[in-house]
């Protein structure tokens, strides 16, 4: 780069208008959605959701911006386009009927046209026009407009036609879709179409990566506008398409200074005594068996009972199971449910990619906007992709969840001896609060213990904590710490009770009382001390 | 237009008017007065003149005036000539100057073997 003469931000830009698709996703890729008043090619392989795309263009254009749209379809009949669409929730007859939208299926047969001398496609200009004008028609839809390529032998007269129709398109304003085959190779479309469309184009892509489809969408050309290069994945839901938002490529989230208790006391203790940051990301890992799915149960019930709303994502557990499970260590989560301060969303990992996981993840969370979110256990959706993937999922969700101010507790197995996973190290970087819970075996027993790892921007403890689940909840106890070094369990309570009679024991001596009962707690109490300074000694 | 592929259409056929009692049913469809909408009307009154003398009718339709009427025969390119009777209906498009192909689509003339 040369210096003095800096790239880009010339003083006064004239921003390109642009025609929001009301597509979740698409807006932010594109930067605001497409060329208002020119044409944008739409092309991918069969069976990638180009047809959607465009139909849910019209009809997000029709409800959402009053923008009324024509659908000129050659390939489906009107009846089979109002029945696809109809599967994504629209209600493509309603707004026929409401007039906001014209649906011309072009019907040609190839047998019953014989070409006798010069010709031009003047008829679909003028049927196209007819239909624009009768609704006031702001958005057109062209759905593969290819299929004229079958029907009409001539191709340089149907190109040329084209070209002029493209250009007759800019002139009469509108934002229009035109859809088009993927070609073969390198071409983008199987007739060039790109030539004629130049403003933008957006390739759709259906891949299978390890037997799992992923949907891709990714903006090839955008003249005149800023746009995000990469691949995102989208996914074709029950409400239309989601391109997967990528919501801050920067980081500039907001940093809140409110706290957000982890419903357990003790642990908001170890956290400088005020729990997780508001809108921060913990990350609680531990072997298996160490409590992590009812910790983290207790963070969303205690959001719950506040007052906020709570989603749990649960990957590995049944909704029912999970409510069952938390009854026995007494807590009662069906009542949240119930009044809709917690929600639970259960997929099996395995049930698709990463990326539609995620997706579903987003759309479930816009839709019940909580202030809490738990996603138990992480590790097993990491394993449906690479790391990379891994990363850059992980890294979404929580740009996500931060800018919206949402405070996450993600739960992940780790194997109780050994290296760290790669996956484990990558996403731990993410987060802002890593707590540990292990396994502490001795003198026949085991125990969990729990640390903080990690906790950004707070004095939090450096304590193994004793980790305890009982029927009446979670509770983390001080592990004992006395001289003769740090015991849990059974050990720790033995030696918590002797030290307690001994403590009595001297007060009731300093005092001077005595009688029976004094006399045989001393005695009590200086057998177990002799004993326990015995067994610490060894 | 099964028929003619079948073995029994290829038997070498009069090249002149099959059924004579028959009735033509002719619609142009047309975008204005251009010069080639004018010359396909030119085109089709020549031929319907030359060969189907009184057993014809055409109806011109100008879509710049009615452009509603273009869905119902499915018009894309102008102008396209739709043979309405004797069916099956076909449609001829381009300016009919290729007076063979017009004969071939008007069913005066079997078409030329491939």
């Amino acid at each position: 780069m040369r210096s003095g003469t800096p790239k880009g931000r010339p003083a006064p830009r004239r921003r390109l208008p642009k025609c929001p698709t009301g597509i979740q996703g698409l807006d932010e890729v594109t930067g605001g959605g497409l060329p208002r008043g020119r044409p944008t090619l739409l092309c991918g392989a069969a069976g990638c959701g180009k047809t959607l795309l465009a139909a849910e263009f019209l009809v997000r254009g029709a409800v959402t911006f009053g923008e009324p749209g024509v659908l000129m379809c050659f390939e489906e009949t009107g009846a089979e386009l109002e029945a696809n669409v109809a599967s994504l929730g629209f209600d493509l007859p309603g707004l026929v009927r409401r007039k906001k939208i014209v649906v011309d299926h072009v019907r040609v047969e190839r047998s019953e046209i014989q070409e006798t001398g010069e010709y031009d496609l003047e008829g679909l200009f003028v049927r196209l026009n007819h239909s624009i004008d009768s609704i006031g028609a702001k958005r057109v839809v062209l759905d593969t407009i290819e299929g004229l390529f079958a029907a009409l032998p001539n191709e340089s007269i149907l190109r040329a036609e084209l070209r002029r129709l493209f250009r007759w398109l800019k002139d009469k304003g509108v934002t229009a879709i035109i859809t088009a085959e993927r070609g073969r190779g390198r071409q983008m479309t199987r007739k060039g179409l790109e030539e004629y469309v130049s403003d933008c184009v957006i390739l759709l892509d259906h891949r299978v990566h390890e037997r799992i489809a992923t949907r891709h969408l990714r903006v090839v050309k955008y003249r005149g506008s800023l746009h995000g290069t990469n691949e995102y994945p989208f996914l074709i839901g029950e409400d239309g398409i989601s391109v997967l938002p990528i919501t801050s490529l920067a980081l500039d989230h907001p940093a809140s200074n409110g706290r957000i208790s982890s419903g357990v006391t003790s642990l908001d203790a170890m956290l400088d005594g005020r729990g997780f940051y508001r809108g921060s990301s913990a990350l609680l890992t531990g072997t298996a068996g160490t409590g992590k799915t009812s910790l983290a149960a207790c963070f969303a019930q205690a959001a719950a009972g506040r007052g906020d709303r709570a989603l749990f994502f649960t990957f590995e557990e049944s909704p029912r199971q999970v409510l069952r499970n938390m009854r026995s260590i007494g807590m009662n989560l069906a009542p949240l449910v119930k009044r809709g301060a917690l929600r639970f969303h259960a997929a099996r990992p395995s049930l698709y990619g990463l990326e539609m996981h995620l997706a579903t993840m987003f759309k479930e969370i816009a839709a019940f906007r909580p202030a809490v979110v738990v996603v138990d256990p992480i590790n097993s959706l990491l394993a449906a992709g690479s790391d990379s993937e891994t990363r850059a999922m992980v890294t979404r969700l929580i740009d996500s969840l931060k800018a919206q101010q949402i405070t996450s507790l993600f739960t992940s197995l780790t194997h109780d001896s050994g290296p760290l996973q790669q996956s484990e190290i990558v996403i731990s970087s993410l987060m802002d609060t890593w707590l540990l819970v292990r396994n502490i075996e001795s003198d026949r027993e085991r125990n969990r213990g729990l640390y903080v790892l990690k906790s950004r921007g707070m004095a939090h403890s450096h304590q193994v904590r004793e980790f305890l689940i009982s029927a009446r909840g979670i509770d983390l106890v001080n592990a004992y710490a006395g001289p003769g070094g740090v015991l849990v369990g059974a050990a720790r309570s033995a030696q918590t009770t002797r030290d307690k009679a001994a403590a009595m024991a001297g007060r009731q001596e300093a005092r001077g009382t005595d009688g029976q009962a004094f006399t045989h707690t001393l005695e009590r109490a200086i057998g177990a001390s002799a004993h326990g300074n015995g067994r610490l000694r060894r | 237009m099964k028929t003619m592929k079948t073995p029994k259409a290829k038997r070498p056929r009069p090249t002149l008017v099959r059924f004579p009692s028959k009735f033509w049913e002719l619609r142009l469809y047309v975008a204005g007065h251009t010069s080639r909408s004018l010359t396909a009307f030119a085109n089709l009154t020549q031929i319907c003149e030359d060969h189907l003398k009184g057993r014809y009718r055409i109806q011109v339709i100008d879509l710049v005036v009615k452009p509603q009427l273009s869905r119902g025969d499915q018009i894309l390119a102008l102008p396209t000539l739709v043979r309405r009777l004797p069916e099956p209906v076909r449609k001829i498009i381009g300016d009919l100057s290729d007076t063979e192909r017009v004969l071939v689509g008007l069913d005066l003339r079997p078409p030329p073997p491939a």
